[in-house]
């Protein structure tokens, strides 16, 4: 590619503002261990990463993103706080057609602080954003804490919020739960019947009735399972305002201020969302006070759901307004769940982001 | 000048295919000895067969290097990425029915939908460490068929025969695979989910929108589809 100079001009030029914001230079592998990400990310990795194999060392992908290695670095020999940056390709299978490339530069920043997570947020943000500023891109903003938080205020059983927020990143699925667990749509008609029948016979004897069994998961699992079933048959709907609340509040697209304003109104049905609404306030009040424009920036409640299972708080992107078939220049947001995930249960508050250089270069490119 | 006709080239796929041509007034028939993999077609001007393993004529028509072709959807669908943009379907066969289904133990007495199957593999990856494997050769299939239902925590682990099998021996705990009786899938003790149909398959005549399409050979193709009562399909590019 002729512009690959230009672009690498472009990466390094916000390579540079990111070290001038403290971040140490990180510069990860290009062959990750495969079963790390996959463990991560499940199948729908394999889709999306190229993966090839080592005698010695197995399954290999070719980094995906950095943000895996990032904080496995992090957590083998960091300090908090911790500001990183890097540069490098990162390679992706495109959808056949789609026309993006597979083989592209990011840049970016992660900064590891648990103190107060809304400054961190609000610091990540406001450093894009001033790198950025003079692309006349248009910032959306997101927040998965709370849609997360309203799934764990509705008053129905663990079972079922566990469930929910399994499938928080997948809204079909999602939906499709929503509507079972508010009695919207019947059990189908073969979960009824086993019900009824595990109510009057030992699941075992179901089990055993059906014929051998095979595989590795044993007659005790499955019948922990009937036994869930048949309690959740005996669970009340969760309650139609609940349901509506949630419904609402995914919906929700506007601008800050009256985003924050519909968000209050959901609260009235779901008391348990305050907190987070709260947060979302104070992370707004955060960004003005860095010099945001916080009441011009858009809300969309759902921004962020259809990534990889990734970010669970703040999320973030800068798209070039006239040209809706680009995605975004940059974006990010707070991955804490990851870094639990990746730290075996120890976690570290985390947010970040990336940048594409090769948009900057598409659209003009940074003012020398 | 000739159209290239890719034809299985043995078994009841071929006779079968050598049956609906036949009974259309295109003979097909294999020459030289019994071992050679030859066959020349009559009643049709212009036209070669040529004898290609089934599993190849997706790949054969996908690069255009023959012009149509006979083999099951599924391979179709499986093997080339945005078929719909390089292959028109040109007609349905009759048979070699096959659906690509997703089978678990019968006596996983608790599933019977996608809903199920999502809710035991989030379990059974608690449980056991590790993601509830399916085992397949459909791939690109099956991830796109799950990804879309918004089932997670599953993994894909390759299988190129005997799939079926594979629950038994523990080296999956549900398959996806082709069945057309779903005998094969009851004899090893699995059932198919209710929702869990991906795909039916047929044996399909194809034909490559990228093949090599001049005004002679597209003249020929308009014969012989005439001969064969089909429509022409609309997109082969000249």
């Amino acid at each position: 590619m002729s512009n690959r100079a230009d672009i690498r001009r472009e990466a390094e030029a916000v390579l540079e503002r990111f070290r001038a914001a403290g971040a140490e230079l990180v510069d990860p592998d290009i062959l990750q261990p495969a079963a790390t990400l996959l463990d991560l990310y499940g199948e729908d990795i394999r889709a999306r990463a190229y993966v090839t194999q080592d005698p010695v060392r197995g399954e290999l992908m070719l980094r995906p993103d950095f943000t895996v290695p990032v904080v496995q670095a992090h957590m083998a020999n960091g300090a908090e706080p911790a500001r990183y940056t890097y540069i490098g390709e990162v390679f992706r299978r495109q959808e056949a057609g789609s026309g993006r490339a597979s083989e592209y530069i990011q840049v970016g920043f992660e900064l590891f602080d648990g103190r107060d997570p809304v400054a961190a947020d609000a610091e990540v943000f406001a450093l894009f954003a001033g790198i950025l500023a003079p692309m006349g891109l248009r910032p959306a903003i997101g927040d998965i804490g709370v849609l997360r938080a309203a799934v764990d205020a509705l008053t129905t059983s663990e079972r079922r919020k566990d469930a929910l927020r399994r499938h928080l990143w997948r809204p079909r699925r999602f939906r499709a739960l929503l509507e079972r667990f508010g009695g919207r749509t019947p059990p189908p008609p073969t979960r009824a019947r086993l019900v009824e029948a595990a109510r009057s016979r030992p699941a075992a004897e179901l089990v055993a009735e059906a014929g051998p069994l095979v595989g590795l998961r044993t007659a005790e699992e499955i019948a922990e399972r009937v036994e869930a079933l048949v309690a959740d048959a005996d669970e009340p709907p969760v309650a139609g305002p609940e349901i509506e609340a949630i419904e609402a509040l995914m919906t929700i697209r506007a601008k800050a201020p009256a985003g924050l304003g519909r968000l209050r109104d959901v609260a009235v049905d779901l008391p348990g969302i305050a907190p987070a609404v709260d947060r979302f306030e104070r992370r707004l009040e955060a960004l003005a006070a860095r010099g945001i424009d916080a009441e011009a920036l858009e809300f969309e409640a759902s921004y962020g759901r259809t990534t990889l299972e990734y970010y669970d708080g703040f999320v973030f992107g800068f798209y070039a307004g006239d040209r809706p078939d680009l995605p975004p220049v940059a974006s990010g947001g707070r991955y804490d769940a990851l870094t639990r995930v990746l730290g075996a249960g120890r976690a570290i508050p985390a947010v970040g982001g990336i940048v594409r250089p090769e948009l900057l270069h598409l659209l003009g490119g940074l003012p020398r | 000048m000739t159209l290239k006709l890719g034809v299985p080239s043995k078994g009841r796929l071929m006779d079968k295919t050598f049956d609906w041509f036949g009974a259309r007034g295109v003979a097909l028939r294999r020459t030289g000895t019994e071992r050679e993999y030859a066959a020349a077609a009559e009643g049709a001007d212009n036209l070669e067969v040529v004898l290609l393993s089934a599993n190849e004529i997706p790949r054969e028509l996908a690069a255009g290097r023959i012009h149509l072709g006979v083999t099951g959807t599924d391979l179709v669908r499986e093997k080339i990425p945005l078929w719909s943009t390089r292959i028109a379907d040109v007609a349905p066969l009759g048979f070699g029915h096959a659906d690509l289904v997703i089978a678990v133990p019968r006596a996983w007495v608790d599933v019977d939908t996608l809903d199920d199957l999502d809710a035991v593999a989030a379990a059974f990856r608690r449980r056991h460490g590790f993601r509830l494997r399916i085992a397949t050769k459909y791939h690109r299939l099956v991830r796109e068929f799950l990804r879309a239902e918004g089932v997670a925590d599953y993994q894909l682990i390759d299988s190129q025969g005997a799939t079926e099998g594979t629950v038994k021996n523990l080296t999956a705990e549900a398959i996806a695979d082709i069945t057309s009786t779903g005998e094969t899938i009851r004899a090893n003790h699995l059932k198919v989910l209710s929702d869990g149909l991906i795909l039916k398959s047929e044996a399909t005549l194809f034909a490559a929108k990228d093949a090599q399409w001049d005004a002679r050979r597209l003249r020929a193709m308009e014969a012989l589809c005439a001969r064969l009562d089909v429509e022409r399909p609309s997109g082969l590019r000249p």
